[in-house]
């Protein structure tokens, strides 16, 4: 017993040590591609002319740039990378949570379908004109139809207290199938402009970024990944399962009604701005909890920032790589992370002979 | 720092004190009796096995003890007060379950398992002694060695005796263990039987689902028998494990045979 209780306190630290690493690592390469994003672009702005004027605007001495560079720095990459910044977090941290609440490691927003869910809502808003609410309109609405949905599929996938990855997928199938078909009659109902708005949004992309976007994200978001970890510790214990958790005092179903909620405000606040952007929920938690375990109090938040960094390096990729063209975004992160979805799959077959 | 409210440590029970009792309990679902008519109770430092064929009630009946299904009809006790007036922090203090089965959605490491029935404590005076009652737990379940192992890359009997040390490591004055035997190799049933009766010895009320009526005879206190969801008989290990009760709820001819050292009862299967 002493020696069990010996290699405990050598193990704990060493864990708490590599959690703190891939934080401060990811934090830095955030920074990092944050900065690059906001320099480099059709018009570059150098590192040095970027801190002047963030130092100027902050009245920190510095000095403002002319009036071009100025107004690009500050009108059009700077919302696009807090954009991104808030969109990354908010999906990285519904995947994560979401894989919990499911205790199933294959749920994300886009493959059971709440991001198309959310698409249906501001698709909706978007053909028929609401503008009830201002710029919060979208995002409202995406909120109120990715609420609903989540709860379907939730109510629809689980029997006898579990939910198989079967049924969750085939139910994603399905309800992706449905919110096609509502988004196709919208479509069917518009007139050219909207739908060519609407089919550029849906391919998922942050081009359109200002900072009137930044704030209507930003509440969802904010709330979204404020109320998460404060359940981390409940999560790793629903992973025992729903009755082991209720055993050791968690209040399940209370947990449950909250956690989908805040999965439906981070999903619509995405889904709102950047339209289906899919993938980066399902593949951030995974890498995370490969390196550094399953534990929800390191995986919220290290998958919010993981999130955020892969959005801001992905959006950076989508407008450079095909210069001056622009790649939409959804479809370089699908493009990315189809393969390792199917790659996981493959090798969890090999591993534990698939899923049930 | 988070506050919390002031959260009551439960006050160890007198051996003898009733722990739990449920009366005449009845539970239907889907339109079939699960339960009809099910009673039991446990007392402070005994060790009570739940008997039964397949599909008596036993798994039901445990569940209705824990909490999880509320009866249509009978009560529930602990401490004298209505099951469904403790809220679910407050009994996870005061009682644990072990799952017939245990499952794990995320490869936590197995350390990290037990630790996860120190949670009800967290914000109490007991969780200073967390890493003490982990380590003990693991140590009595001979699963120690595998602590840093991912819990789903054990085998079955490994995750069995996991399990239970997370079930221990609650240190709650009520265990139900929902077969604790059934994946397990005859060196490791008898240990979980040892366990379970340190345990009562320390105070603790035991209430453990057995199949095997032998292993039950040597280690429980008291046995209750259940068949069609209904006790049929409930007393000391001589007065119930009888061939002609057992022969008739198990629909098989039972013999009953002193053991020849010890003299307690063994229960085999008549065979040609």
């Amino acid at each position: 017993m002493s020696t069990a209780v010996r290699e405990k306190a050598v193990r704990l630290p060493k864990v708490r040590n590599r959690t703190t690493l891939i934080t401060a690592g990811l934090t830095a390469a955030l920074v990092l591609c944050a900065l690059l994003a906001a320099g480099i672009g059709a018009y570059r702005i150098p590192l040095g002319d970027l801190l002047a004027s963030a130092a100027h605007r902050a009245g920190l001495g510095g000095h403002a740039l002319d009036r071009v560079p100025e107004s690009v720095l500050w009108n059009v990459r700077l919302p696009r990378v807090v954009l991104a910044l808030l969109v990354g977090g908010s999906l990285g941290c519904a995947g994560a949570l979401m894989q919990g609440v499911f205790g199933n490691p294959l749920a994300e927003p886009a493959v059971i379908g709440v991001s198309s869910g959310g698409a249906v809502g501001a698709v909706a808003c978007i053909v028929l004109g609401l503008d009830a609410l201002g710029s919060w309109t979208v995002t409202a609405f995406a909120f109120a139809a990715g609420l609903l949905t989540v709860f379907a599929v939730y109510a629809m996938s689980r029997s006898g207290g579990r939910t198989e990855v079967v049924t969750l997928i085939l139910t994603g199938v399905a309800v992706n199938a449905f919110c096609g078909a509502l988004i196709g009659i919208f479509l069917f109902t518009a007139d050219s402009a909207a739908i060519s708005q609407v089919t550029f949004w849906q391919l998922g992309s942050l081009a359109q970024a200002t900072w009137g976007k930044v704030l209507a994200v930003l509440p969802f978001a904010a709330a979204g990944l404020a109320v998460a970890p404060l359940y981390a510790r409940r999560l790793d214990l629903l992973a025992l399962g729903e009755r082991p958790a209720r055993h050791l005092g968690v209040d399940v179903e209370r947990m449950r009604l909250v956690l989908i909620t805040v999965v439906a405000l981070l999903t619509a606040a995405a889904v709102a701005v950047s339209g289906i952007i899919g993938f980066v929920g399902l593949v951030v938690p995974h890498l995370l909890r490969m390196v550094a375990g399953p534990g929800h109090r390191f995986l919220l938040p290290a998958s919010a920032l993981g999130g955020a960094l892969v959005l801001v390096a992905g959006d950076l990729a989508a407008r450079t790589v095909a210069e001056p063209a622009e790649l939409p975004l959804g479809v370089l992160t699908a493009l990315i992370g189809s393969p390792f979805f199917f790659w996981l799959l493959r090798r969890t077959r090999t591993r534990q002979g698939g899923w049930a | 720092m988070r506050l919390r409210r002031h959260q009551e440590i439960p006050e160890r029970p007198l051996p003898g004190a009733e722990l739990l009792s449920a009366e005449a309990v009845r539970l239907t679902v889907g339109g079939r009796d699960l339960l009809a008519g099910a009673s039991v109770r446990v007392a402070a430092g005994e060790v009570v096995a739940l008997l039964g064929p397949n599909g008596a009630g036993k798994s039901t009946l445990l569940s209705v003890l824990a909490g999880d299904a509320v009866p249509a009809a009978g009560e529930v006790r602990l401490h004298g007060r209505p099951l469904d007036g403790y809220g679910p922090a407050e009994l996870a203090r005061h009682r644990a379950l072990l799952p017939q089965a245990a499952a794990l959605s995320f490869p936590f490491p197995a350390g990290e398992v037990v630790r996860m029935g120190r949670a009800p404590w967290t914000g109490t005076a007991a969780a200073a002694e967390d890493e003490t009652v982990v380590a003990e737990a693991m140590a009595a379940t001979e699963s120690a060695a595998f602590a840093e192992r991912p819990f789903t890359a054990l085998s079955g009997g490994e995750r069995a005796r996991v399990a239970l040390a997370r079930v221990l490591a609650q240190r709650t004055p009520l265990l139900l263990l929902d077969e604790p035997t059934a994946a397990l190799d005859l060196r490791h049933q008898e240990l979980v039987l040892r366990v379970a009766r340190a345990r009562a010895a320390a105070g603790d009320g035991v209430v453990v689902v057995l199949h095997d009526l032998s292993l039950a005879a040597a280690y429980a206190d008291r046995v209750v028998l259940l068949a069609g969801g209904a006790t049929v008989a409930d007393g000391p290990v001589a007065e119930v494990l009888r061939a002609p009760l057992l022969s008739e709820v198990y629909g098989h001819p039972v013999e009953v045979l002193p053991h020849p050292r010890t003299g307690v009862p063994l229960v085999l299967p008549e065979r040609d």
